[in-house]
């Protein structure tokens, strides 16, 4: 579904990612998983085209990503749920949720995709006139990645969802992605928490200063020794 | 002096008070979203005003246009004015430092005050359309000014239903909370920006519809409207349209209080000086929350 | 002494011998006006360089020109001592205008539109006192000169240009001297910091408030000061040409068109403004109206896009790019147009 081949980016004269090479399968869910400053954020928010490309090439469903500008991205079925989940804190849920499906597309599906939101996480709809800056964090990252969802989206890519929550809601965190990849999501995901990520996705890539070190299985990374002794702690 | 609650003036002087305000709330609800929304200052604010009265008059006087229409072409050519302002002189620095854009556009405020009077001459014109006045008891209000307060209400109303209920009304206030998110949305920011500064030129140009009824034209009318205007807005706190509509009234009611115990004058300077006391008791504004 | 000082001092030098050429009264009235002006733009630079950007300059200058013009006409108190009142006039409201808006931190865009409502309240109040005043018709220093009596010290009035020149080249050089020993203080250090990083300043223990009030006061006082000279060289003051908006925003932009962070920008501001207006003058004459404001604000547009550190700045940092020897890479400098 979607396809990088040799990307290289970065910010001005600062790169960070190299050559990075890397695939997600319709209905798979993949994970990214690295140190802090690897490049996981840049690898997401090139796929999002926020940052440039400086080389390689981009797919999504065969059609190249080299030349659309980032705001036709999620045109494209790519939702992204950015890191430390970026809602707009003086807008409500509902409204949050609004801005979620914004295009064109996804206007006419709003009613039934509120629903669907809702339905997923009723603790939104509880909220959902509460301004979205006013939660709590966990909170926060079901209105984030609802609206992700609200654009109808084939592919979602989450960016540290765990970032900056309590240990208790971390683990709630990881359920609710769960459960977005039972409702048939395919999803990429960069995180951090590796132990608790790996648990969660089929496949994973080791990203180590903007380049792949490794890739496999879940359970093949899980039991690396090398990924075990720098990432896990054991 | 009567006792002020009896005599009919004292009230009169109220009532043209609250229709001023009415006027003054339109005026800062341009220069509130613009500033609400990408951060700028449009310092030349009143002189777009000024090139819409000029559009209209020059519609209805010389070209015969029916008045309604001349007015729609005054709002049209400043939402084109505002949207070319921002695109080619307030988006080449839009990330320089915050006071480089306020500045900018006080050369844009010379340059059409220069424009108004190289092209239009310094002389005073009228539009010459009077509607006559209401009476009621013994107090006369000018219909126009009745008129200038009913079209600032809903047009106040009407931006507040644009921004709450439609998808680029909601956009509108999430890019001023979160610019850099807003691809992720599918949403252009660069083409919001163009978008709310064509509405904030078109809320210039409806301000010129009513000034244009209510007082004589001519190339330095903005620096009339100009300072009262910022000062609405930052009293209401900048960007803050509930705030600047309350501002408006406390002004007006300021200055046309000012003129009825002395003269127009010291309403402005009462006015004006209890709006730097305001910005020392309240540098957030008269709602502002300290963030 | 260094090459730089014989520069300054051959450049004196010239300036004053000026007057000797022979000009016209006309070539006069110029660079009097240009050295006014330049004067009064390098007091705005001295606060506005640190990021203090006041659009409420016209506020001193009209308590300058009008604190002495109504003390003479009224009170017969010559400008000698209307002067020194008018500067303590215009600083202690420098003080009550910088002190609360320090001290809450209102800075940008709300300083500039607070000192803006000062402009704004000066001018009415000018207006509003016409009893006094004259409004907005303006009002002439009660003249004790004539033809029999060219001159009079003690009322600071005279009617050769070539006095007034020496006058204000004394004023202007004073201006700069002024400039570059606020530059040169520790307050330029500590004023960087603070245009910089306002809470790493406060934290190294540098008084911010009171570093910023002593900038501003000096800034008004100058100012004044020059409103003053201004009243008594054209010998009829009005609220427009003194306060106001439009005068403040010229005080404003003539700095920055020039460059305020030289200590020379601010008078290649006022020589820019001039020979604009006067060159407009000359070639499409008086019956235009309005041209020279248009491509005036055209110009400062282009400025503020193209050149944010003025025409003086832009010469040095061209300079300084040009010296640069590969190898040792010059200073990295904040380009506000990146």
């Amino acid at each position: 579904m979607l396809e990088l081949k040799n990307v290289s980016a970065g910010y001005g004269t600062f790169q960070a990612l190299f050559d990075v090479s890397l695939e997600v399968r319709a209905g798979e869910a993949v994970a990214v998983i690295g140190p802090n400053g690897a490049g996981k954020t840049s690898l997401l928010r090139v796929i999002s085209k926020v940052i440039d490309l400086n080389g390689g090439q981009i797919s999504m469903e065969g059609v190249a990503l080299n030349d659309v500008p980032a705001h036709r991205i999620i045109e494209l079925g790519i939702a992204h749920v950015p890191e430390h989940r970026r809602l707009f804190p003086r807008l409500t849920v509902e409204e949050n949720l609004k801005m979620g499906g914004f295009i064109a597309d996804a206007r006419a599906h709003f009613e039934e995709r509120l629903a669907y939101v809702y339905e997923l996480f009723p603790r939104m709809k509880e909220r959902r006139h509460q301004l979205a800056g006013t939660m709590s964090g966990g909170e926060q990252q079901m209105c984030a990645i609802g609206r992700g969802l609200m654009s109808g989206p084939k592919l979602l890519l989450l960016d540290e969802p765990s970032a900056g929550l309590a240990p208790v809601i971390v683990q709630q965190v990881f359920d609710l992605v769960r459960r977005i990849r039972q409702e048939g999501y395919t999803v990429l995901i960069v995180e951090q928490n590796i132990q608790q990520v790996l648990k969660v996705v089929d496949r994973a890539y080791l990203l180590e200063v903007g380049q792949i070190k490794m890739s496999g299985s879940s359970q093949e990374l899980l039991e690396n020794d090398d990924v075990r002794r720098a990432y896990i702690g054991l | 002096m009567d006792f002020p609650l009896t005599d009919p003036f004292f009230w009169e002087t109220v009532i043209q008070g609250l229709l001023f305000g009415g006027v003054l709330a339109l005026l800062s609800l341009g220069l509130n979203i613009i500033f609400g929304v990408i951060d700028v200052v449009w310092i030349c604010y009143a002189e777009l005003i000024m090139i819409g009265m000029y559009t209209i008059y020059f519609l209805y006087s010389d070209y015969g246009v029916p008045l309604p229409l001349a007015m729609g072409g005054g709002v049209l050519v400043v939402a084109v004015l505002g949207a070319a302002l921002h695109h080619f002189i307030i988006r080449p620095i839009l990330h320089t430092e915050p006071i480089n854009q306020l500045l900018v556009t006080g050369g844009v405020l010379f340059f059409l005050q220069g424009f108004a009077t190289l092209a239009f001459s310094v002389e005073f014109r009228n539009l010459g359309v009077s509607f006559g006045s209401i009476e009621a008891g013994d107090m006369y209000i000018p219909t126009t000014r009745l008129l200038a307060f009913v079209v600032s209400l809903v047009a106040v109303v009407g931006l507040w239903l644009f921004l709450k209920r439609t998808y680029l009304g909601t956009a509108i206030r999430a890019i001023s909370q979160d610019r850099d998110v807003m691809p992720l949305m599918g949403v252009s920011p660069r083409k919001i920006y163009l978008v709310t500064s064509a509405l904030g030129g078109g809320l210039a140009g409806l301000g010129a519809c009513l000034l244009v009824l209510l007082y004589d034209i001519h190339p330095a009318i903005g620096l009339t409207f100009g300072p009262i205007t910022f000062m609405v807005c930052v009293m209401g706190g900048l960007g803050n349209m509930i705030g600047g509509f309350i501002a408006a009234f406390i002004f007006a009611e300021f200055i046309a209080l000012g003129g009825f115990y002395a003269e127009i004058e010291w309403g402005y300077v009462i006015a004006f000086a209890f709006f730097i006391v305001m910005m020392f008791i309240r540098p957030q504004g008269i709602l502002g929350t300290k963030n | 002494m260094t090459v730089a000082t014989v520069f300054k001092a051959v450049g004196l030098l010239a300036i004053l011998a000026f007057p000797a050429l022979g000009f016209s009264d006309y070539v006069l009235h110029i660079a009097i006006s240009i050295l006014l002006w330049g004067y009064i733009y390098t007091g705005w630079s001295v606060m506005g360089r640190f990021g203090l950007v006041s659009l409420g300059h016209g506020a001193f200058m009209g308590i300058g020109a009008y604190v002495v013009t109504m003390l003479w006409n009224h009170a017969g108190i010559t400008p000698w001592i209307g002067i020194p009142v008018a500067v303590i006039v215009s600083m202690a409201v420098g003080f009550m205008i910088g002190f609360p808006c320090f001290r809450f931190r209102i800075t940008g865009h709300y300083f500039a539109l607070v000192t803006l409502a000062l402009s704004e309240v000066v001018r009415l109040l000018i207006v509003a006192l016409r009893d006094y005043t004259g409004g907005s018709l303006g009002v002439t220093p009660v003249s004790v000169i004539s033809a029999d009596n060219p001159s009079s010290f003690l009322a600071m009035q005279f009617s050769d240009k070539v006095s007034w020149f020496y006058i204000v080249v004394a004023v202007w050089v004073i201006g700069l001297l002024i400039w570059r020993a606020v530059d040169r203080s520790m307050i330029r250090y500590a004023m960087e910091a603070v245009s910089q990083e306002e809470d790493a300043a406060a934290s190294v223990g540098v008084h911010v408030t009171r570093t910023k009030l002593i900038v501003t006061m000096i800034s008004a006082a100058m100012t004044a000061v020059g409103g003053a000279i201004y009243g008594q060289y054209q010998l009829y003051i009005n609220p427009e040409t003194t306060s106001g908006i439009a005068i403040s925003l010229q005080i404003v932009f003539a700095a920055i068109a020039g460059g305020m962070f030289v200590q020379l920008g601010p008078t290649v501001g006022a020589v820019i403004t001039l020979l604009l207006t006067e060159t407009l003058r000359q070639t499409v004459g008086h019956d235009v109206h309005g041209l020279d404001v248009m491509i005036y604000g055209a110009m400062l547009v282009l400025f503020i896009i193209y050149m944010p550190r003025g025409v003086v700045g832009r010469l040095i940092d061209a300079f300084e790019r040009r010296s640069e020897t590969p190898g040792t890479p010059g200073q990295a400098r904040p380009q506000p147009g990146e």
